[in-house]
C-alpha cells in the first residue's frame, strides 16, 4: 500500500539556487532577490512524499517490480544487485506556482528566483527522502532515477502516477503533455540494495547532457 | 423518504473505505477499482452488503474515478450501471432495518484545472456530467461529490450535477495538515463557494484522521448554514513489518464521531483504512444521540480560492481601479489585450490593503463577455483576493461568474424589476452576494425613506427566487453634494436605517460624492468616515487615495477593531507622501537614470524619469540613458559579468522608466518600435517563466511584443501572426514531450505565412533540435532572442 509522509523544510543549500538563477557565483544583486525571495515564500510550501516500497527483478533490460514494468537498460544498469526499490513522488506544493505566476507579470527577475529556490526546495526533499529510505529499510540507496533519464521513457510516469494514486495521496496529477503540477515535484525510483552502493561525488556525474547550462562548476 | 427530507431529521450515518478492502482481496497497485463492478460483482456487493449491515444509512458506489478521462464510453456506462446495480442488489440482501440510500460517488477527475494544470474548466464540468447523467440513470439517490483537493475542481462537478439532475448533492473535501485544500482553499472558503451553489451538505474527508480533522470540521461548523460530512481515514498509514497498518482503533475513532455530532455534525462515516467494524461502533455510539438542528449563520461571505472576507466586521475595502472610466492607459490597456496591465493594477491594489477587487472591463468598442471572462481568469490566477464582477451586461456577468474560482459579489443589481429577474437566477445558479441598488424604474427616491423601501421590495423577489438576505449588500447611493446639499445626509440615513431596519449590509462608492469640487479628498474621506459611524459594512473607493486609507486605519482604531493599533503603526509610515530625496550617492559623472537602472533600482528608475521628464525631452531621455544602460547589461550578460538576476532587475527598473514615459505621452509609442514579436509558448507546455525573461528584454528592446500565453494551439499562433502579418514569432517549450507541438507550429505557420522567421527555445532546445524541426533560430538565451530580432528587422 502506497504511504504517504509530511516533512519540515529540510536543510536550504543556497549555493545551488545560485547556480539554477544562472548565477556562476554570487553577486549582491542576486544576494538581495534571494533574500526577499526565500522570506516570501517560506510558508508557501508544503513538503510531501508518497512511497511505494516494491520487489525488483532484473532480467535483461526489463525491470520486473511486480505489479508493472518498464524496459531500459539504463535503468536495469542503476538496479543491478537491488532485490528492493521504493517508487516515490515528492511535491513541495502549488503555492510556488502562484507566486511564479504572480511575479512573472510584476518582476521577472523574481520570478526567477524564486523558481530556482523551488528546484533546490524540490531537490533537497528528495534527498532527504532517500536518505530516510537508507535508514527505514537498512538498506543501501542507489541514485534516484527518474523517467526521462538516460533511455528510461518519459511516459513512465504513467505508470508512476497510476500506482502511486499521486492525485489522492499528495495532490499531484500530470498533464497530456507528462508535466507535473504543482510544477516543483518529483518522481523517480530508488534501488535499494545489500552491499553499500558507490555515490557520485557529484550530482552532475550521472547525467550524460554534457552540454547543460546548469553543468555543475560547483 | 427521500434522502433530503431524511437528512432534515436525522443524523445519516454514510459507509467506510472500500480500497482498502479491496487491496486485501487483492486489486493490485494502479489497477482500476472501479472494473471490479464488472469483474468481481460479487466482492463489490458484498463490501456494500457490509456497510448496510453495520448501519450505514448512505452506501457510496464503486465509482471514484469511472470518469471519461479514464474510461471510454461504453466502458463508462458498463460500470456506472454495474456499480449502481451492486449497490441496489447489496441494499436488497442487508436485513439492516435503518433507511438505506445509494450515492452515486463522484471521485477528483485525476487531472488538474488551468492555469495550474491542464485541463479546462468547462471541459471538466463535461467529465463530471457524463457521470452524472449515467448515475441518475441507474437509480442512484444522491450525488457525493469526495476527496476534492481543488475548489475549482469541486466547483465543476457541482455544476455538473446541478446542471443534469435534481439529486441532492453533497460534498467532502481533502485538507491537508496545513487546513486547507492542495490547491490552497479554506474551510470558511469552501462554504462560502458551495453554500452559494446549493449543495445539501458540505464537509471533510480522506486526507487525515479524525483527531487531525477535528478544527477543520469545527471551522466548517462555525460558517455553514447546511448540515456537515464527517469521513475521516483510520489516521494515518504506517508500515510496521512490512504491514500496513493505520494507527486509529474503531474505538477511538468514534469517539470522536460521536464528539463532533454533539457539537452538530449531522453525517458521519470512514475513508481510507475504516471498515465495516468502524461503522459499527460509530453507529453504536450515536444512535442514542439527537442530531444537532443545523441554524442559519446569516454571515455574508464572499470567497477566492484561497479565503473567504466576511462582512460585518473591520470595513471592506473594494478596490475600485480596475475600471476604464475616466483612465486613457487602462482604455488603452483594454484595447490592446494587455493583461499584464490590468493584473498589476490588482496586484497594487492588494498590496495596499483592499479585501475585495471591483472588475470593470466595459468598453463600447470591445466584446465585453470574452474580456471579462479574460480578466477574471487572468486575475485569480495571481490574485488571492475574491472578485466583484461589475458589469451591466448580462451576458458577461454570467460568462464571468460561471468561471469564477469561489462566491463572487456581483456588481450590481437594482429594483427594476427587468435587473431583478436577469441577476438573481444567476446568484441562484452560481452563488455570489449582490450589491443592490437603491433605485427603480422610477429612479432614485430622493429620500431615505423611499430608498429603504426598495430595498424592502428586493428582499422580496430576492427570496422568490429563493435568495437570502445574507447575499444581498445594499448601495444606497452616493450621490454628489455639490449639485444637492442634502445629498450626503441622505444616503448616511439610508446606510443607518438598512442596518437598523433590515439587518442587512451596505456597501457605498464613495468618491461620487465628492464630484465637481475642487481638492476632493478631505470630502471622501470625511464622508467615508461618517458612513462608517452609520454603519457602512463595505466601501468601493481608491487604495491609492492616502486620506482615505487614513481615514480607515484610523476608524478601525477608534471602533475597537485593531488590537493594539497593530494595523494602524504598521500604515502610519505610509501617511506620509513621499517625497523623492536628492540622490546624492550617485556620482555626477554617472547620469542618475542610467545608473537606476544598471543596479535595477525599480522604484528610484521610474521616480528620476518623472523627476526629468519636467525638463528633458522624453526621447532623448530613452536614448541618452536608458537604451545605454540596457546595453551596459546586455552586453555585460554576454560577456558573462553580469548574471541573468542582474540583467533582468536593470530590465525591470527600465521597463518602470518605459511606463512613466508612456503615462506622460498618454500615447503608447515611447519611441520608434523596432518591430512586431509574436510570442508564445507551445501547446501543451504549461510553465512560461522563460518566455517571460524574452518578453521583457524584447520589450525593453522597443520592440511590440504581442504575447499568447502558454498552452498556445498552432492555429491561435498561425491566425494572430497572418492577421499581424508579423515577421517574427518566438516559441518556447520546456519538455521533449511539447517539442512535436512545437514542430506542427513551425509547420502550419511555414505553409500560411511564409514571410515570418521563427526563433525557438527552452530547456530541452539544442541546435540540432531547432534544425530538425526546421526554424530559422535557436537562441540559448533571452539576449540572444534580442540580437536574433535585432538582425532580422535591420535586414
Amino acid at each position: 500500500m502506497v504511504l504517504i509522509k509530511s516533512y519540515d523544510a529540510p536543510p536550504l543549500d543556497e549555493r545551488e539556487v545560485f547556480r539554477y538563477a544562472g548565477c556562476r557565483g554570487e553577486d549582491d544583486t542576486a544576494r538581495e532577490l534571494f533574500d526577499a525571495c526565500r522570506a516570501e515564500i517560506a510558508e508557501k510550501l508544503t513538503y510531501r512524499v508518497c512511497f511505494l516500497p516494491l520487489d525488483v527483478r532484473v532480467a535483461d533490460d526489463f525491470c520486473d517490480f511486480g505489479a508493472f514494468g518498464v524496459t531500459s537498460a539504463n535503468l536495469a544498469r542503476n538496479l543491478d544487485g537491488c532485490a528492493k526499490a521504493v517508487a516515490f513522488a515528492a511535491t513541495i506544493g502549488v503555492g510556488i506556482d502562484r507566486l511564479i505566476a504572480k511575479y512573472s507579470v510584476l518582476s521577472p527577475a523574481k520570478a526567477l528566483m524564486i523558481d530556482a529556490i523551488g528546484t533546490e526546495r524540490i531537490e533537497a526533499l528528495c534527498d532527504q527522502f532517500c536518505c530516510d529510505v537508507e535508514k527505514e529499510y537498512r538498506l543501501s540507496a542507489k541514485p534516484r532515477f527518474s523517467p526521462g533519464y538516460g533511455d528510461l521513457n518519459l511516459s513512465f510516469q504513467n505508470e508512476i502516477f497510476s500506482v502511486l494514486n499521486c492525485r489522492k495521496h499528495i495532490g499531484l496529477s500530470i498533464s497530456d503533455s507528462l508535466m507535473m503540477s504543482p510544477s516543483k515535484s518529483v518522481t523517480a525510483i530508488v534501488g535499494l540494495c545489500e552491499t553499500e552502493c558507490k555515490k557520485p561525488s557529484r550530482k552532475c556525474d550521472t547525467c550524460g547532457n554534457a552540454g547543460c547550462a546548469f553543468r555543475g562548476a560547483l | 423518504m427521500n434522502f433530503s427530507a431524511f437528512l432534515q431529521q436525522n443524523i445519516v450515518c454514510l459507509d467506510g473505505g472500500t480500497g482498502t478492502l479491496l487491496q486485501e482481496l487483492g486489486l493490485r497497485p494502479g489497477e482500476h477499482p472501479e472494473r471490479w463492478n464488472l469483474t468481481h460483482p460479487d466482492a463489490i456487493t458484498e463490501i456494500h452488503r457490509a456497510y448496510y449491515d453495520a448501519g450505514s444509512n448512505v452506501v457510496c458506489t464503486n465509482t471514484f474515478g469511472a470518469n471519461s478521462l479514464k474510461f471510454p464510453p461504453d466502458e463508462l456506462e458498463e460500470i456506472v450501471r454495474a456499480a449502481l446495480s451492486n449497490a441496489d442488489a447489496a441494499r436488497a440482501q442487508s436485513t439492516a432495518p435503518q433507511e438505506k440510500f445509494i450515492a452515486l460517488d463522484i471521485g477528483p477527475s485525476g487531472k488538474l484545472l488551468k492555469p495550474l494544470g491542464d485541463l479546462d474548466f468547462e471541459a471538466a464540468v463535461d467529465v463530471f456530467k457524463r457521470t452524472v447523467i449515467l448515475g441518475v440513470k441507474y437509480g442512484a439517490d444522491l450525488i457525493y461529490v469526495e476527496t476534492m483537493s481543488d475548489s475549482y475542481e469541486t466547483k465543476a462537478a457541482v455544476l455538473a450535477a446541478k446542471e443534469c439532475c435534481d439529486l441532492p448533492v453533497i460534498v467532502s473535501c481533502a485538507y491537508g495538515e496545513d487546513g486547507k485544500l492542495m490547491t490552497g482553499a479554506s474551510p470558511a472558503a469552501m462554504v462560502a463557494l458551495l453554500e452559494g451553489m446549493g449543495v445539501a451538505a458540505l464537509g471533510v474527508n480522506c486526507s487525515l484522521g479524525p483527531q487531525q480533522l477535528r478544527p477543520i470540521v469545527r471551522e466548517l461548523l462555525r460558517y455553514a448554514s447546511v448540515p456537515v460530512i464527517f469521513k475521516p481515514n483510520a489516521g494515518l498509514p504506517e508500515s510496521v513489518n512490512g504491514k500496513t497498518v493505520f494507527d486509529v482503533t474503531p474505538e477511538e475513532y468514534s469517539d470522536v464521531a460521536a464528539e463532533l455530532i454533539a457539537e452538530g455534525v449531522r453525517l458521519v462515516g470512514g475513508c481510507c483504512g475504516t471498515t465495516p467494524e468502524y461503522i459499527r461502533a460509530v453507529c453504536r455510539k450515536t444512535k442514542q444521540l439527537a442530531p444537532i438542528p443545523v441554524e442559519p449563520k446569516n454571515l455574508t461571505m464572499v470567497s477566492s480560492n484561497t479565503h473567504a472576507v466576511v462582512f460585518g466586521g473591520a470595513p471592506v475595502l473594494i478596490g475600485e481601479r480596475i475600471n476604464p472610466t475616466g483612465k486613457k492607459r487602462f482604455r488603452q490597456a483594454l484595447i490592446e489585450n494587455d493583461t499584464d496591465y490590468i493584473l498589476s493594477e490588482g496586484i497594487a491594489q492588494q498590496e495596499k490593503g483592499v479585501d475585495i477587487l471591483d472588475v470593470n472591463v466595459g468598453l463600447p468598442e470591445i466584446d465585453e463577455p470574452t474580456v471579462l471572462k479574460n480578466a477574471v481568469e487572468s486575475l485569480q490566477a495571481v490574485v488571492d483576493l475574491p472578485l466583484q464582477i461589475d458589469t451591466s451586461d448580462i451576458a458577461a456577468m454570467e460568462v464571468a461568474l460561471r468561471i469564477y474560482n469561489g462566491k463572487a459579489m456581483i456588481n450590481s443589481v437594482n429594483g427594476k424589476a427587468e435587473s431583478m429577474a436577469a441577476v438573481f437566477p444567476l446568484m441562484k445558479k452560481y452563488g455570489g452576494v449582490a450589491v443592490a441598488l437603491t433605485l427603480d424604474e422610477n429612479g432614485i427616491p430622493e429620500s431615505a425613506r423611499g430608498r429603504v423601501e426598495i430595498a424592502k421590495k428586493i428582499l422580496t423577489v430576492a427570496a422568490q427566487h429563493g435568495i437570502d438576505k445574507k447575499d444581498v449588500v445594499f448601495d444606497p447611493l452616493a450621490l454628489t453634494v455639490s449639485a444637492d446639499a442634502a445629498a450626503a445626509k441622505i444616503t448616511l440615513e439610508t446606510v443607518r436605517r438598512i442596518r437598523d431596519e433590515l439587518g442587512a449590509h451596505t456597501s457605498l462608492g464613495i468618491s461620487n460624492v465628492s464630484f465637481g469640487l475642487p481638492a476632493r479628498a478631505p470630502v471622501n474621506s470625511t464622508f467615508f468616515a461618517l458612513a462608517l459611524e452609520n454603519g457602512l459594512s463595505a466601501a468601493i473607493m481608491n487604495p491609492y487615495s492616502v486620506d482615505m486609507m487614513k481615514t480607515y486605519y484610523a476608524y478601525k482604531v477608534l471602533a475597537e477593531l485593531d488590537e493594539n493599533c497593530e494595523a494602524y503603526i504598521a500604515a502610519a509610515s505610509s501617511f506620509t507622501e513621499t517625497v523623492n530625496a536628492p540622490q546624492a550617492d550617485i556620482p555626477a559623472d554617472i547620469p542618475a537614470l542610467k545608473r537606476a537602472i544598471v543596479k535595477g533600482l525599480k522604484e528610484k528608475a521610474a521616480a528620476l524619469t518623472k523627476e526629468r521628464l519636467a525638463d528633458s525631452d522624453p526621447l532623448d531621455l530613452v536614448n541618452s540613458e536608458i537604451i545605454p544602460a540596457l546595453n551596459t547589461v546586455g552586453v555585460g550578460f554576454e560577456n558573462k559579468t553580469v548574471f541573468l538576476p542582474q540583467l533582468l532587475m536593470s530590465a525591470e527598473a527600465a521597463k518602470s522608466a518605459f511606463e512613466v514615459i508612456k503615462a506622460t505621452l498618454a500615447s503608447s509609442k515611447t519611441r520608434a518600435e523596432k518591430g512586431l514579436f509574436v510570442i508564445a509558448t507551445v501547446h501543451g507546455d504549461i510553465h512560461d517563466i522563460g518566455k517571460n525573461i524574452v518578453k521583457l528584454l524584447l520589450q525593453n528592446y522597443g520592440f511590440h511584443v504581442v504575447d499568447l500565453g502558454k498552452d498556445v494551439p498552432p492555429a491561435t499562433v498561425v491566425k494572430t501572426v497572418k492577421e499581424l502579418h508579423a515577421p517574427l514569432v518566438g516559441l518556447s517549450a520546456l519538455m521533449t514531450t511539447t517539442v512535436p507541438a512545437m514542430e506542427e507550429t513551425i509547420r502550419q505557420l511555414r505553409r500560411e505565412t511564409p514571410w515570418c522567421r521563427i526563433v525557438v527555445g527552452g530547456a530541452v532546445l539544442t541546435q540540432e533540435y531547432a534544425d530538425a524541426i526546421g526554424a530559422d533560430k535557436y537562441a540559448k538565451d533571452a539576449m540572444e532572442t534580442v540580437r536574433y530580432a535585432e538582425e532580422v528587422m535591420g535586414e
